[in-house]
């Protein structure tokens, strides 16, 4: 089992339902995101184009964080979600260092949180939070094990890229171009 | 043009706009460490070699401040910790892929060590001294017995520690100006170079002073070829590399690396000593005080600068 996520840069609008699905799924303190919104503008006034990109945790394979977490807070679980144990993080911060998206904080509590891909719908065969609230439906999530899958077969049949990829991370956020 | 806005409002407490997680706990410990690494090297270097007479000041005056600094390093990373209760998980698991993992428990070995080999001589350095416990004693007489393994162990772990200080940050692939295998190295030279100048501070010996010099000019000449191989390095690489070295070279830390690491902490120094060895009158405490400021300002330097700098996609 691989769990991944596909979000198609075109249908995306920005509106910001995801993050605050995802603030209220996960109860994300105030001021703080597991997911955010990118907007990239390139080219000159007036040949712009403009891609838009729900990002959040990349659920690497080869995890810089989990590599990196001098207690084994970070770890992963069945089917690549890559997940924090709060009462084993020290809060040292050396996840946030190594990642290269991002994606992790400091919670104020005191030990580092970030997206988990909404592992307590997903075992429940339930979407995450911010795939479901998704008014143009941009956000795929599903098994790559599975050809059957909703994200299996749009990477199938869309081009599409993952973000830094030089950073031999082997991400499992891929974006629709 | 190409221009990159979080439209969801992400402002995150500092991680946005750019990463300042750290702060002066991590490059005070890393400043404080390599420099007890550098000290313990080298007592036990001259322990092994019997300049037990010669090396006072090596051997037995400047380990007195180990314990100290190695206990107000641990204090600083203690500080860092944002979940401070759960520490004591640092000592559950010994994780090798993660350096920070085994760089605690080098610390966890070391430290003891230290304070144990410091203890052997403080009868000799403060004859009035009595310990309050007769086992106190007896521990005495029995690591006095060994003080020769005590070394062989300290040299090798005050290597791993030196090292250490720097491969904590190469570790990290997600900052460009880290990422790089010459920077455990660096700062284990640096590390050295610094915990000579306690020494040389301290000592009141012409020979030790005369011989440590020589060693710590040898030191600083190798960290500025370590440092312009690193920039070498960098420019040679990618683009995350190339501006990630930028910062150095006409960006915002230029000024203060050049002037403030090199010229003042690193050149300087090391044409004093050379004025020294050559028999000119130089303040003893110049060379050592500007080796230590320009050591501690590099640490700083390097850890803000590599919290900037990132992966561009």
């Amino acid at each position: 089992m691989r769990y991944a996520m596909a979000v198609d840069t075109k249908k995306c609008v920005g509106c910001g339902d995801c993050v605050v699905a995802c603030q209220t799924e996960n109860n994300v303190p105030h001021g703080y995101c597991r997911d955010w919104i990118v907007e990239n503008v390139t080219g000159t006034y007036p040949k712009l184009e403009i891609e838009l990109r729900s990002e959040r945790c990349n659920h690497c394979e080869n995890a810089p964080c989990v590599r990196c977490c001098p207690t084994g807070a970070s770890h992963i679980v069945e089917g690549g979600i890559v997940l924090v144990t709060h009462d084993e993080c020290i809060g040292c911060g050396a996840c946030i260092e190594s990642c290269p998206y991002d994606a992790r904080y400091p919670h104020p509590e005191g030990y580092v949180d970030k997206c988990t891909f909404c592992v307590h719908r997903v075992k429940d065969g339930e979407n995450p939070a911010c795939v479901d609230v998704c008014p143009t439906s941009c956000l795929h999530f599903g098994d790559l094990d599975d050809p059957n899958s909703d994200v299996s077969k749009v990477l199938k049949n869309r081009k599409w890229k993952v973000l830094a990829p030089e950073a031999g991370t082997n991400p499992q956020l891929y974006f629709l171009t | 043009m190409k221009e990159e806005l979080f439209v969801s409002g992400r402002d995150i407490p500092n991680i946005d706009p750019y990463l300042h997680l750290w702060h002066w706990e991590i490059p005070l410990y890393l400043f404080l460490g390599g420099l007890s690494a550098g000290i313990l090297f080298f007592a036990g270097y001259f322990y092994v070699m019997h300049k037990e007479k010669e090396m006072k000041a090596t051997i037995q005056w400047a380990p007195m401040l180990v314990p100290f600094l190695l206990v107000i390093g641990l204090g600083a990373l203690f500080l860092d910790l944002k979940h401070q209760l759960y520490f004591w998980r640092l000592y559950t698991i010994i994780r090798f892929e993660s350096p920070m993992s085994w760089g605690a428990w080098v610390l966890m070995a070391i430290t003891p060590l230290s304070i144990v080999w410091a203890a052997t001589y403080i009868k000799d350095l403060f004859p009035k001294w009595k310990w309050p416990f007769k086992w106190l004693d007896t521990f005495e007489e029995f690591a006095i017995k060994n003080r020769k393994t005590m070394a062989w162990i300290m040299m090798l772990l005050s290597v791993i520690l030196g090292v250490y200080t720097g491969i904590l940050l190469s570790a990290f692939n997600a900052r460009p100006l880290w990422n790089t295998s010459i920077l455990g190295p660096l700062f284990l030279v640096s590390g050295f170079s610094t915990g000579l100048a306690v020494i040389i501070w301290m000592s009141k010996s012409k020979y030790e002073r005369k011989v440590l010099t020589r060693i710590d000019l040898i030191f600083i000449f190798v960290e500025l070829f370590f440092i312009i191989h690193m920039m070498m390095g960098l420019q040679a690489g990618s683009q995350a590399a190339i501006e990630a070295s930028n910062l150095f070279l006409g960006g915002q830390f230029t000024v203060t690396f050049w002037v403030f690491v090199v010229l003042l902490g690193l050149m300087f120094p090391a044409t004093l000593e050379i004025f020294e060895l050559r028999g000119y009158h130089v303040p003893g405490w110049l060379p050592s005080f500007l080796i230590l400021m320009g050591g501690l300002i590099f640490r700083f330097v390097i850890l803000e600068a590599g919290q900037i700098t990132r992966y561009l996609y």
